[in-house]
């Protein structure tokens, strides 16, 4: 049992940090610590894939002598594109907030939807 | 020569025009740039489906790279169908928004505008060409980031807290199906989706290939907006500007739904999606639901807009419902559906286009004798309104009249019955808005509007012609549908 808990820690890990990201987007009534729940909640799934790619022993895939096993870079290369839509996303959901804290002086949510059921 | 290249002529023409649309100058030229790429695109589509129906599916590979090592473009029936589809949308909308947005956009965010607007439509192109698994998540991004910004845009400052909402829902759905993604290539080891139709059965008996299943299944129903999830939609479709309203309304849960079958039916296969996995079982429910909930909920709406994206959400239902028949027929009801509900929503939110241009609002009480200053734009909503209702002649009968055939097939008789009183309740919301229009009076400061331009009503005639053409001579969907349907279920 505990070593099929440590065999498998990647997982634990990212499967940790995924429901502590939703968590924290569900949860939160702040618009910016939402998007920092949600970028947890990415990074979990980039760690779930890097730590697949990973094979015991294994080294970078590089074609030298001496050396027959090697990590899949796959996963790696895909991540790295993860990460730009990441990033993306991220600019883009705090571009959104500043421009809600214009418009309605507030990025809490609960506020905001307030403010609107006013205007209705 | 050319020919060979058009599966990614199509999604890159796009791409490369949007950064050079940015850098034009604050003049018509954005725009004339954007339709002129757009009518471009349309052309390729064209001719992709003439391929596809001359030589069967089209496999491109790009730089020459074989197979599994390289990503592939894969465009079969159903591929160049839905190309067709969007693309001709947004070539319509394109040509009619230059009006709509000097109105409803400062000046100088014009060029980003189409910027935005020719990047989410390559991201919807680029979903349905590509038959690489990962591709599809980037692509999906590329539509949605572009989307969150296009409905930012709009004049409202609510239009800010749908577009948050929708980022929010939008990148977990997406963050799911890359889960997804990631748990198929940690079985299989390929991400092209034809080599994992092949290996997928070796491996289906394993405990991650069920959980890729199910993320697969949330994340796409998010995109989808299939209720419970479909939270994010009302608002983001009221609030956006009416361009990118008519054209997200028409297009973008189309292409979530052309993924469903992607995922379902191509990759995982339609054995092990609804025998093993029994996807039905939870289509079923949550699409009549969806149809009875939302259509409740269209009635009591005071905005048109909203009215009309709580409308798509029990559309939704209905194509959604096709699927879970399990049935060849439900299938080739839920693409005829697809395709006609395109071009009836299109229109209503082109005629909402109309009226907000004259009237400056499309809250129901201020569309009051509407008729009597713009008899084209309302003529126009109640052809589209009497299709999405689904009276014969019209392309919304043809629709209801297939599901409703595939439910009888299954003897499902009390499934019709629900079908058919959700179409009573189209009526009752469809005539809200007509009976404002045609029997109140009109209100003192209204007298001087004009008819709207005619550069937007020809637009919705044109998108209103195809819906009665569509009703009267079904043939080309019917067939099309049925040569796709049987292409999935291979």
């Amino acid at each position: 049992m505990i070593d099929y808990l440590i065999n498998h820690y990647n997982y634990w890990v990212s499967i940790l940090l995924m429901m502590a990201g939703l968590y924290i987007v569900i949860d939160h009534t702040n618009l910016i610590k939402k998007l920092i729940g949600l970028n947890i909640f990415q990074t979990s799934v980039f760690i779930l894939f890097i730590s697949m790619g990973k094979v015991d022993g294994g080294t970078a895939p590089i074609l030298e002598q001496g050396y027959s096993s090697f990590s899949n870079p796959l996963p790696h290369v895909l991540i790295l594109t993860a990460i730009v839509v990441s990033v993306a996303t991220t600019a883009v959901g705090l571009a959104l907030v500043v421009n809600i804290n214009r418009c309605f002086q507030s990025i809490d949510e609960q506020e905001i939807e307030k403010i609107e059921l006013e205007e209705e | 020569m050319i020919g060979s290249h058009y599966p990614i002529l199509q999604v890159v023409v796009p791409l490369v025009a949007a950064p050079l649309c940015s850098l034009l100058p604050k003049s018509k030229l954005p725009w004339l740039f954007a339709t002129v790429i757009s009518w471009l695109t349309f052309a390729i589509s064209l001719a992709l489906l003439v391929q596809v129906k001359n030589s069967g599916a089209l496999i491109y590979e790009l730089g020459d790279w074989p197979a599994p090592w390289g990503i592939q473009y894969y465009i079969d029936t159903i591929g160049a169908f839905v190309l067709v589809l969007v693309s001709l949308i947004a070539s319509i909308t394109l040509l009619a928004s230059r009006e709509l947005i000097e109105k409803e956009i400062a000046q100088e965010k014009h060029a980003l505008f189409y910027t935005a607007f020719l990047l989410c439509y390559t991201g919807l192109l680029g979903i349905v060409a590509t038959g690489d698994a990962f591709n599809v998540f980037v692509f999906l991004e590329i539509s949605s980031i572009s989307s969150y910004a296009l409905i930012a845009m709009g004049e409202n400052r609510k239009a800010l807290t749908a577009s948050y909402e929708y980022l929010i829902m939008g990148t977990i759905g997406a963050t799911f199906i890359l889960i997804g993604i990631g748990l198929l290539y940690m079985q299989t080891g390929t991400l092209n989706m034809l080599d994992l139709k092949q290996r997928i059965h070796e491996v289906d008996g394993f405990r991650s290939v069920h959980a890729a299943f199910a993320f697969f299944t949330v994340g796409i129903c998010l995109k989808l907006a299939l209720f419970p999830l479909h939270h994010w939609l009302p608002n983001a479709y009221a609030y956006a500007p009416s361009a990118v309203s008519i054209f997200l309304a028409a297009t973008a849960t189309k292409v979530a739904l052309y993924l469903l079958y992607r995922v379902f039916y191509t990759i995982f296969g339609f054995e092990f999606s609804f025998d093993t996995l029994h996807l039905g079982y939870i289509l079923l429910p949550l699409s009549i639901i969806a149809m009875v909930i939302s259509s409740f909920t269209a009635i009591f709406q005071l905005g048109v807009k909203r009215l009309l994206a709580y409308s798509s959400l029990g559309q939704i239902g209905y194509m959604t419902l096709g699927i879970a028949l399990e049935t060849k027929a439900g299938l080739i009801a839920s693409i005829i559906h697809l395709f006609n509900h395109a071009f009836i929503k299109g229109a209503l939110f082109m005629c909402m286009a109309c009226l907000l241009s004259r009237l400056h609002s499309t809250r129901i009480t201020d569309l009051a004798g509407a008729a009597q200053h713009m008899p084209w734009t309302c003529a126009a909503f109640v052809t589209a309104g009497l299709a999405l209702i689904g009276v014969p002649l019209t392309s919304g009968f043809i629709s209801k009249w297939y599901l409703v055939l595939a439910i009888l097939e299954k003897d499902w008789w009390w499934l019709a019955v629900i079908v058919l009183f959700t179409s009573l309740l189209s009526v009752v919301y469809i005539w809200r808005v007509i009976e404002q229009m045609y029997l109140r009076e009109a209100n003192s400061h209204s007298a001087n509007i004009k008819e709207a331009s005619p550069i937007l009503l020809i637009c919705t005639w044109l998108m209103v012609i195809m819906t009665i053409y569509f009703g009267i001579d079904n043939s080309y969907p019917v067939n099309m549908a049925t040569h796709a349907a049987e292409a999935l279920l291979k």
